[in-house]
Order: C-alpha cells, then sequence, then structure tokens
C-alpha cells in the first residue's frame, strides 16, 4: 500500500484546493483514529467498570449475603456448572457440525449446498430465548419421557447418569442438548468454510491413486482442515460458556457441584445464574453478580484467545 | 465434482471395472428396508412416533449399507458408503429439532397472531388479551439507537484499518480487540451498560439508552469485521485513480471507495442488527421490562420482545395458557423480523452493487 499511503500532495497548480483538502483529510484521518482508539477505551472500561462494580464484594462482610457464602463458595458450583454445560455442548455438536459440514462441501448436490449454507446462517441468528422456550416446551418432555428413565436404568451405574430421572425434564442434558442445537451453526459455517478451500489438487491426487471418496476426504480434506474445526469449536465453545437465556429458562438450578446430567439438582452457570437473580436483586447482591460476570468474561476471552492462536497457526495440514 | 461423483449404476454389458459394484437397486432395496424396519418400532403403538422412526431407520441403514456392501464390493467400498450415509444421516439428525423448532414456533405462534396482538399493550392485562405493540416500540427504539451508535463507530474505525493505519502497531492492536470484543458474552455487555449508568446516575437505573450501549457493544464488532473486508475487496486501482485526478484521500474514500463497497457495508450491518434485535440476555438486566408503551429512552423501563417472550413464559399469569401463547406469538414475530432482515442483506447487495460488479 505505499500509494495509497501518501496520496499526491499537488502541485503547483493544485496550490489553491491544497489547504482546504489537506484541512479535510486531517479531520477526517483524526475521526477515523479517534474511532479506533475508541474501540480499546471500549474494551478497557468494560474491563474496568465491571471490576469497579465487582470490587465491593470482596470488601463485604460474609453474613450480608444470603447463604453467607465467600464469593469463592459462591462462583465455585457456577463456574463447574458453565464449564460442564458448555463441555457437553461442545461434545454433541461437534461430531453432528464436522458431519454436517462435510455433508455441505462434498456430499450435498451443489445447487442445494449454497441455499443449505444460507439456510445454516440463518440458524444461527434465531434468538436464544425461542431456542429456550422450544427446549423447555417440546424436547425436556421428549426426553424426560423416553430417554432419561432409560439411561437411568440401563446406565445407571456411570455418574453421569445416576438419577434419579428428572419428569420436568429441566435438567443439565436438556440445556446441553439445546446449547449444542445452537452452536452448530457457527462450527458448521466455518468447518464448511476450510473444508471448501481444500486445494482441489490435493483431493483429486487422493482419487487419482484409487482411494475412495471417503479415504480422499480422510486423507485430504480432513488435515487440511483440522485447524479451522478447531478453532470453529473453540469458537463454539466461546458462545455456549456465554449463553444465558436458553440455560436460564430450561434448567432447574441447584447450588451443588455434580456430574449427574438427569437430574432435577444442577449446578447452574454463571450467565444464567445472572439472568435469573439480577432483576429482583439489590445492593451488594448486584456486586455479586457483577463479580461472577467479571469471571465469565475472563473464562471466556481465555478460550477466544486460545481459539485465535490455533486459527494463527494457519492450516497447519497443509504444509505437511 | 465430475470425478468424485457416484458412478452410473451398471449398464447391461457389465464390463469388469462395474460387476462388482452395488447397484442403484439393491441401495434402494436396503432403504426401503431400513424405513420398514424403523415403522416397526412403533406399530404397536398405533401411531408413529417420529423421532424415533427416523433414528432407527437411520441406524438400520448405515448397518444394511454396510454389511451388503462388504459382501458385494469388499470393505474399502464398504466403509465409503457407511460414512457417506454417516455423513448424511447426520445432516437430517441435526436438521429434526431445527424442523421441529420453526414447525412448533408457527403452529403455537400462531394462535395469537391477529391484529389486537399487534395493537394492544400489556397495561391491566392480567388473563387473557394483551399485546406487543409496547414491545415493538421498546425493540425499534433500542435497537435504532444501538444501530445509530454503532454504524459510525464500527465504519469509522474500518477505514482507519483499511486506509489509514494498515501495516501499523496501532491498527494490529486495535484488530485484535476487535476480536476480543466479538467474543464478548451478551450478558457481560449487559453488565458493563449497568455498571457504566449505575455509576454516572446511581444504582438500580433502568434505561433504553443503557440496552443500546450494550447492543453497541455487541453490534460494533461485527460491522468492523464486515466493513473492513468489504474495504479491502475494493481494488487499489480505483484509489489510485481518484488520486491521479488530484482527489484528496478523504474525498477519495468518500466519494469512490465507499460507494464501492456500500452493498458488502450494508449487507454487514444488516446482518449485525438481526444479530442484537433477538439479544435478551443484555436487555434483560439494562431495560427491564413495563407494562406500557415508554416512548423516552433517557427515562425508565422500556419492553423489548426477546425479554417479553421470555417473561410472558416463564410468568404466563393466569390462565397459563394466554401468556404462553403470547409468548410463541412474540417468538415468532421474532423470527419473522430475523428472516426479513437476512432476506432484505441479500436483496440489497445484489440491487446496491456498483454496475461494473453486478
Amino acid at each position: 500500500m505505499t500509494i495509497t499511503d501518501n496520496p499526491p500532495s499537488g502541485d503547483t497548480a493544485a496550490a489553491p484546493t491544497e489547504t482546504t483538502s489537506k484541512l479535510g483529510d486531517r479531520i477526517f484521518g483524526g475521526i477515523s483514529l479517534g474511532a479506533g482508539i475508541l474501540i480499546l477505551v471500549t474494551l478497557a472500561a468494560v474491563a474496568l467498570f465491571l471490576f469497579v462494580e465487582a470490587w465491593p464484594t470482596f470488601g463485604a462482610d460474609v453474613s450480608e449475603f444470603d447463604g453467607s457464602d465467600t464469593f469463592l463458595q459462591y462462583v465455585a458450583p457456577l463456574l463447574f456448572g458453565t464449564i460442564w454445560a458448555a463441555f457437553l455442548s461442545l461434545l454433541l455438536a461437534l461430531p453432528l457440525a464436522v458431519a454436517v459440514a462435510l455433508f455441505v462441501s462434498h456430499y450435498a448436490p451443489k445447487r442445494l449446498a449454497q441455499s443449505l449454507g444460507y439456510f445454516i446462517d440463518l440458524l444461527a441468528a434465531i434468538p436464544s430465548v425461542v431456542f429456550g422456550i422450544w427446549g423447555i416446551a417440546v424436547l425436556a418432555p421428549i426426553l424426560s419421557r423416553s430417554v432419561y428413565p432409560w439411561l437411568e436404568d440401563n446406565l445407571g451405574f456411570l455418574p453421569f447418569f445416576a438419577g434419579p430421572a428428572s419428569t420436568s425434564g429441566r435438567t443439565m442434558m436438556t440445556a446441553a442438548v439445546v446449547l449444542a442445537v445452537m452452536i452448530l451453526p457457527i462450527i458448521t459455517a466455518i468447518s464448511r468454510e476450510v473444508f471448501l478451500q481444500t486445494p482441489r489438487l490435493h483431493e483429486e491426487a487422493s482419487l487419482a491413486l484409487g482411494a475412495t471418496k471417503w479415504e480422499m476426504i480422510k486423507q485430504a480434506v480432513l488435515p487440511y482442515g483440522r485447524s479451522g474445526v478447531i478453532s470453529g469449536a473453540m469458537l463454539g465453545l466461546g458462545r455456549a460458556l456465554g449463553e444465558t437465556m436458553a440455560v436460564a429458562i430450561i434448567l432447574s438450578p441447584a447450588d451443588i457441584i455434580t456430574v449427574n446430567v438427569i437430574s432435577n439438582q444442577n449446578p447452574n452457570t454463571i450467565a444464567s445464574n445472572i439472568a435469573l437473580k439480577f432483576p429482583e436483586s439489590s445492593g451488594v447482591e448486584v456486586n455479586r453478580l457483577i463479580a461472577t460476570g467479571l469471571v465469565l468474561f475472563f473464562v471466556t476471552f481465555l478460550v477466544n484467545s486460545l481459539a485465535r492462536r490455533i486459527a494463527d497457526t494457519g492450516f497447519s495440514g497443509a504444509d505437511g | 465434482m465430475t470425478l468424485t461423483e457416484e458412478r452410473p449404476a451398471p449398464a447391461p454389458t457389465a464390463s469388469s471395472i462395474t460387476a462388482d459394484q452395488l447397484g442403484r437397486g439393491p441401495q434402494l432395496a436396503v432403504m426401503i428396508g431400513a424405513v420398514a424396519l424403523g415403522a416397526l418400532s412403533w406399530a404397536n403403538e398405533g401411531e408413529p412416533n417420529w423421532a424415533r422412526w427416523i433414528i432407527v431407520s437411520i441406524l438400520a441403514y448405515c448397518v444394511g449399507i454396510y454389511v451388503v456392501s462388504r459382501v458385494v464390493e469388499g470393505p474399502r467400498r464398504a466403509l465409503d458408503r457407511l460414512m457417506a450415509a454417516i455423513v448424511t444421516s447426520a445432516f437430517l439428525l441435526v436438521a429434526m429439532p431445527l424442523v421441529s423448532l420453526v414447525w412448533t414456533v408457527i403452529e403455537r405462534g400462531t394462535n395469537r397472531f391477529d391484529t389486537e396482538f399487534f395493537t394492544e399493550t400489556m397495561r391491566g392485562v392480567v388473563g387473557e388479551g394483551g399485546g406487543i405493540y409496547h414491545a415493538i416500540v421498546g425493540t425499534l427504539i433500542v435497537t435504532g439507537l444501538a444501530t445509530l451508535m454503532s454504524v459510525p463507530f464500527g465504519l469509522f474505525t474500518a477505514i482507519y484499518l483499511a486506509e489509514y493505519g494498515h501495516g501499523t502497531k496501532l491498527a494490529k492492536a486495535i484488530q485484535s480487540m476487535v476480536d476480543v470484543m466479538t467474543g464478548i458474552p451478551s450478558i457481560v455487555a449487559g453488565l458493563f451498560a449497568y455498571a457504566l449508568f449505575e455509576l454516572m446516575f446511581g444504582p438500580g437505573t433502568r434505561s433504553g439508552i443503557a440496552g443500546a450501549v450494550a447492543l453497541t457493544v455487541l453490534m460494533t464488532p461485527v460491522i468492523v469485521r464486515s466493513a473492513e473486508e468489504m474495504l479491502r475487496l475494493v481494488p487499489n486501482e480505483l484509489r489510485e485513480a481518484s488520486y491521479a485526478l488530484g482527489v484528496p484521500k478523504w474525498k477519495t474514500i468518500v466519494k469512490v471507495v465507499l460507494p464501492t463497497a456500500i452493498a458488502g457495508i450494508i449487507t454487514g450491518v444488516v446482518l449485525a442488527i438481526a444479530r442484537v434485535i433477538g439479544e435478551t440476555a443484555p436487555l434483560l438486566v439494562t431495560v427491564g421490562l413495563a407494562q406500557g408503551v415508554n416512548w423516552n429512552p433517557f427515562d425508565g423501563r422500556m419492553t423489548t420482545l426477546p425479554v417479553y417472550t421470555y417473561y410472558q413464559y416463564v410468568q404466563p399469569g393466569i390462565p397459563p395458557e394466554a401468556g404462553q401463547d403470547r409468548a410463541w406469538a412474540a417468538a415468532l414475530v421474532l423470527i419473522i423480523i430475523v428472516m426479513v432482515l437476512f432476506t432484505a442483506a441479500r436483496i440489497l447487495s445484489s440491487v446496491l452493487k456498483p454496475k461494473g460488479l453486478r
């Protein structure tokens, strides 16, 4: 961009307009620079204001909160619930998302694939509150009627399905399934993008050596797309960590840490806990909720920077 | 993808290449058998259990096609067919909840999709009746304010990144911070706006403008990213031609670069609006809920559509059906808005493209 960075400053012929155009340039450039710096300021402000508002929590006497927990005791089950729910949803969504991305990029007819891509983008924009009420009204009854009793009877020896099975379906598993449906479009969209970028020559070389379609995908497409899939998964994880309304509507929360995913006693997530308690809170309780929000901010920050680092290492499969 | 497509069914004169391949006939037979087996799984209950039917059929087809193909074609082709079946059925499996979601929202949302629903508020409504007029007003005001703030903010940042600061350290820092901002959970953005306004106006403040600030934090990075990408797509020759005519840089950007990229930029903005118009959590903590219309975003609580949907569902009142019907109808309105915005973005991007690039 060497040429565009130095606009011609004009010859003597342009002299009369030179001052005004320079002024215009300075103003316009200044506004742009200001907007850019405002981004940095905004982000700093987010961290700063949350910190200022969270601070009174740590100074306050423990007895001022109901439950009289210290902050660590308060946030531990929430943090566990947040990570547990996000992990479960990723576990469910990732294999399906990769398969759907492969279907769209390599199996579906081309015309169908295009409209499917549009459809997937649209799904990513369906409001989470709609997913939430669908989860509690449709999915929860189905799962609690036919899946949870079966899991309790047949796999009850595993701590995850120890039961007692919830009859309302307001369980961690229902929440994780809904979260999985919500993050699927994100992971699918990114995976599809990288699968489509696989060099055609790699694919055709593989086929020319007699590989079947699946062998070609295993040899050429998947190695090439691996880092893209991983960073897509991390973005989905970040979304699941911060997802609020679907969990708030579905989960029946309790103040415990458990890996049991089919009972009525579930650890809540940070975001959902804020949404449920915030409207009725006042005083130090609000500060404590904001402090948990700060914890959530740092967790998602870590996950997202990890995702970016993986994405930045590039398409490592292409080199090898 | 001619190379990777399925070979045609065996010709009448079966050559040695196609001799031991599975034709279309056996494939179809396996598929019909699998669907029939799926139907058997609910047959003794009398009425179709769609979810079980589909899942059993899919599993049966995967097993069936693998076994048949392994016998006829050998293990490598069998694995190939199995994976094709798994990938396709994964798509069907994923489509199931999504179809169910759209179907449920349409079916239950149409119960209350009447004129009263769009012209009434919730003031004084306990049981049946009531509407979303106040929620529509609130959503329009809050989202409109957020758009007014985030479009100039995002656009100028993108101009800085693409036109002025390209390659500088500051630009790189801004770019990575935009990425961080993209990842901020929506509830955290809401808490930030709440904290900001609490420090300025005292505890417990709720107002539309606070919600707009929260949405701005969520919207701006999306706009920056899409606008920057679009500005970079503008060919450098256009800029250079403009400079060569003695046009100053800012005028080049306003008159040449922006009009060329405008289609993509507007599409990005519309998609960003579609993303935030359904945000519930940040508005729940900053704007709250009101029963009537509030036109003033600087004073007092307002109702927005997503928050309305949430409260109508979890606190439906008596009888609960009336509130739940309102919740579903509001959800339907939300989905329709998002779809309209998506379609509008598509149409705009093709209409506004400069003539040379169309």
